[in-house]
């Protein structure tokens, strides 16, 4: 082993990176209602609290219905822009495509606020709309960045073929592209997704009185006798977020296999 | 689609068709996102009303002044660019190696499954994640027990808990990734020939680090400092749960004047200051590293 010191070091960073992930199912499963050292012995009683919560259901049925939105429309808009980042070239391409990805590096408090300020100007009620509009914004350029390299590993002349053998540019798209894309399409809709759901600032400040699964989780973390209950709601989200993480990386393996392509990157 | 279209040369061209599929895009981002962050502008200049007539037209620098001259402001702005700093050199310092790893020793079948592994915290509940370093920090938390247990302190450490300290540590956790994946790309790119000409011809492996692999890895360290310094300004959930009264960051003051002190024109003033902050260290940053981007993209 030439390094050795670099091999144990990536791995105690790994169990930095890991150590919420784990400590999060030990305080679910913990009988004490205390978060803290040492155990008390182990219950199911946190969970069972999950399934009688009116207010909770409320907010996992508000935080689905705007996650599956947000997911379809930005990967929607992710597919338009990534299309034409790839296959075309026209004056200002540079900085559309800048204007479109800027949310990934603005202060995410500045894009709430102002949005906030526009809602309230054009007398748009806070609320469910508000919070899709403003997550479609966020969600949008990572669903982009993941499509880019999907429309990238397209081969060009596949699409000449088909306009030579007589297909409409509509026809060559949804038999040509589209099903070669597909893979990054569904990755970009989980992806969406997961971030919508996991989205707090936003849905902060132009949610008005909606209540969503993160802004129940904040107000929840204020209370101490409300944690355990958060703590096994958060081990479930966690099984969601890998389950669906895992679906996203099995489908993008197989649609690099499937264009050839040789495989390095991860997600983004 | 422009293929039924029976117009001239234009509506055919390529040109015509990257405007038609980035129009959609576009306009969302304009309405979305341009035309809000120019109501902020415009509203920075106008007055603060009370009751119901909440925001008077009437053009005024008083916010700026105002906003300025607050000792406190100018304190969270210290403050939370000091932070920002401070997570931004831990998150790439931190970061740097692991894709050094991951690029250069991982045999490149299992370079996506590390990948994936790096990329699967940052995807699990953001507000727990910050509740839990909370946990292992806390006064009787995970770190004080396991040094109670082993006897090495006789009392539970208080410095490790709601102050400073504890914002960056979890804020470098919460962008590892970001800082990850592009010094890993830009790694990947690098000539691996560029390496073993650089040994032939006599340089040590440190010094061909140094002058063969950093240098050409420093576009994607660039990327990753602005990809991680820029939004960790505008954090202010990691701040509110794990820094304490010590630990809040200006993102903390924009929420309270929007939020709870009603006051639009200050709020907006100091989000348009600290967009310029944040616009002008980014501009130098790039500026001191321009040599750097020479040749890219």
């Amino acid at each position: 082993m030439k390094f050795p010191w670099l091999r144990v070091y990536s791995w105690l960073y790994l169990v930095f990176l890991f150590a919420p992930v784990f400590l999060l199912p030990l305080f679910a499963f913990n009988a004490g209602t205390v978060i803290a050292f040492p155990l008390q012995g182990f219950s199911l009683k946190w969970f069972a609290a999950l399934l009688d919560n009116e207010s909770l259901h409320e907010a996992v049925r508000n935080s689905l219905t705007i996650a599956i939105t947000v997911s379809v429309v930005s990967t929607t808009l992710g597919i338009f822009a990534a299309r034409a980042a790839t296959r075309y070239d026209f004056r200002g391409k540079g900085p559309m495509i800048g204007l479109i990805m800027l949310p990934l590096v603005m202060p995410e408090v500045i894009l709430a606020v102002a949005l906030l300020v526009v809602f309230l100007q054009i007398a748009l009620p806070l609320g469910m709309l508000a919070i899709i509009l403003g997550h479609i914004l966020v969600c949008t350029p990572f669903c982009i960045a993941i499509l880019n390299g999907a429309f990238l590993s397209l081969d060009k002349s596949l699409e000449e073929a088909a306009y030579d053998l007589g297909e409409t540019r509509i026809s060559t798209f949804r038999l040509i592209i589209l099903p070669l894309v597909m893979p990054g399409i569904i990755s970009s809709l989980l992806i969406a997704f997961i971030i919508s759901l996991d989205e707090f600032i936003m849905a902060f400040f132009v949610g008005g009185t909606t209540v969503t699964l993160p802004i129940y989780i904040f107000s929840q973390l204020r209370f101490p006798a409300g944690l355990p209950v958060i703590m096994a709601l958060g081990t479930i989200l966690v099984c969601l977020s890998i389950l669906l993480l895992s679906i996203a990386e099995y489908v993008r393996r197989r649609g690099v296999a499937r264009t050839g392509a040789k495989d390095t990157g991860g997600f983004l | 689609m422009p293929d039924s279209a029976k117009g001239g040369r234009f509506t055919r061209s390529q040109a015509f068709s990257g405007y038609v599929m980035i129009s959609p895009p576009f306009i969302y981002a304009v309405l979305m996102l341009g035309a809000p962050l120019l109501a902020v502008i415009i509203l920075s200049f106008l007055t603060d009303g009370s009751g119901a007539e909440r925001i008077i037209r009437q053009f005024t620098t008083a916010n700026y002044v105002e906003a300025l001259g607050d000792p406190l402001n100018r304190l969270l702005w210290m403050r939370s660019v000091f932070v920002s700093l401070m997570v931004t050199l831990a998150t790439v310092i931190l970061a740097f190696p692991i894709a050094y790893y991951i690029s250069f020793v991982v045999r490149p079948e299992k370079k996506s499954l590390w990948l994936f592994l790096i990329t699967i915290p940052f995807w699990t509940s953001y507000l727990i994640r910050v509740f839990l370093w909370k946990v292992i920090l806390g006064y009787s938390g995970v770190v004080n027990s396991a040094l109670l247990g082993l006897g090495l302190i006789d009392e539970p450490l208080q410095w490790i808990n709601y102050n400073v300290g504890a914002v960056i540590l979890t804020l470098a956790h919460a962008y590892a990734p970001f800082a990850i994946l592009p010094i890993f790309v830009a790694l990947e790119k690098i000539d691996r020939s560029l390496l073993e000409a650089g040994q032939d011809l006599g340089e040590s492996k440190a010094m061909t680090f140094l002058r063969v692999t950093l240098p050409l890895a420093m576009p994607g360290v660039i990327g990753a400092t602005l990809i991680v310094f820029i939004p960790t300004v505008g954090d202010y959930v990691t701040p509110q749960l794990v820094g304490g009264p010590e630990g809040r960051l200006i993102a903390n003051m924009i929420q309270l004047q929007f939020l709870k002190l009603d006051n639009y024109p200050l709020g907006s003033a100091i989000s348009v200051i600290t967009m310029v902050i944040v616009g002008v260290i980014s501009l130098l940053f790039l500026l001191a590293n321009r040599r750097f981007l020479r040749g890219q993209r």
